[in-house]
């Protein structure tokens, strides 16, 4: 499937995977993370069960100390 | 004769070739007369916060609404918009202090209080844009969800990742919908990495720049 991931397009080899799988599969570990699945926000506690799919625009930030 | 018939063919031209790109271009006045009538929500009163706030103040923001509960340390005087001799006073009284001295007529609300999810909805209702200017990871994180959620449509504007000193080409924005994040989305603060008033202040203007954008393109 084909989605866009922070404005970039994405080709993953699945049907549909979860924004956990794609965390994963896309190596971001980073403890503190926002995602948005097409704009609505994701919360963390959601990220196994929201499944993404084919054409879906997924924006993902890390939240960073500082200011 | 013939150099100043040229320079005032170029000089005309360029003129026109500025304004006519811009069709947004807007007089000091005109600008001062459309923001007078807003209203920014400040949450946080550090280096982004203080250094955003003036700066909407200096182009003549009609409203500020500023929540932090902290208080003027020494330490924050290497960015954030405070003097020696406010060490020891609440930020937000402090800020609106100094942002009295440069313009007196910004309409200042200060909330000397912790943000949390319950009050957020409360203090910032009447914004029509909500500058995110905390400096935890956790905090911002809170911020930026309870936002989203409980005012899809307005614009928020993030300072993420300024931590450090050079590479200012890194320093950029971007949109997400209504969530507008400034900054290189990597440099986070430690001790090797300490925030200073150069990146500090560029992301607190850009912050302060978009502010305009929006408003002033609505």
């Amino acid at each position: 499937m084909t989605i866009t991931l922070n404005n970039r397009t994405e080709t993953i080899d699945a049907d549909k995977l979860s924004v956990s799988e794609l965390l994963n599969y896309k190596n971001f570990t980073f403890k503190l993370l926002l995602v948005k699945l097409n704009g609505n926000l994701i919360k963390k506690d959601k990220f196994s069960e929201t499944i993404i799919n084919d054409d879906d625009k997924v924006d993902v930030i890390h939240m960073i100390s500082g200011g | 004769m013939l150099i100043k018939l040229l320079y005032d063919f170029f000089k005309n031209n360029l003129i026109l070739r500025t304004s006519s790109d811009k069709p947004n271009s807007m007089t000091f006045d005109q600008i001062k007369k459309k923001l007078k009538t807003k209203t920014v929500g400040i949450a946080g009163a550090g280096g982004l916060g203080s250094n955003c706030a003036v700066a909407l103040a200096r182009s003549g923001i009609g409203k500020l609404i500023i929540a932090d509960f902290d208080v003027v340390s020494e330490s924050n005087l290497n960015r954030q918009y405070y003097f020696y001799n406010q060490i020891g006073q609440i930020k937000v009284n402090a800020l609106k202090e100094n942002i009295n001295q440069i313009n007196p007529e910004v309409h200042i609300t200060v909330h000397n209080t912790k943000i949390d999810r319950l009050n957020f909805p409360y203090i910032f209702s009447e914004c029509d844009i909500i500058v995110e200017a905390f400096d935890k990871a956790e905090e911002k994180q809170m911020l930026i969800e309870t936002a989203l959620t409980e005012f899809p449509k307005k614009p928020i504007i993030s300072g993420l990742g300024m931590a450090g000193y050079g590479n200012s080409n890194s320093l950029r924005s971007r949109q997400i919908d209504n969530l507008y994040i400034c900054g290189d989305e990597t440099s986070e603060i430690s001790e090797d990495n300490p925030p200073l008033a150069p990146r500090v202040g560029i992301i607190a203007n850009m912050q302060a720049n978009l502010v305009l954008e929006i408003l002033l393109n609505s």
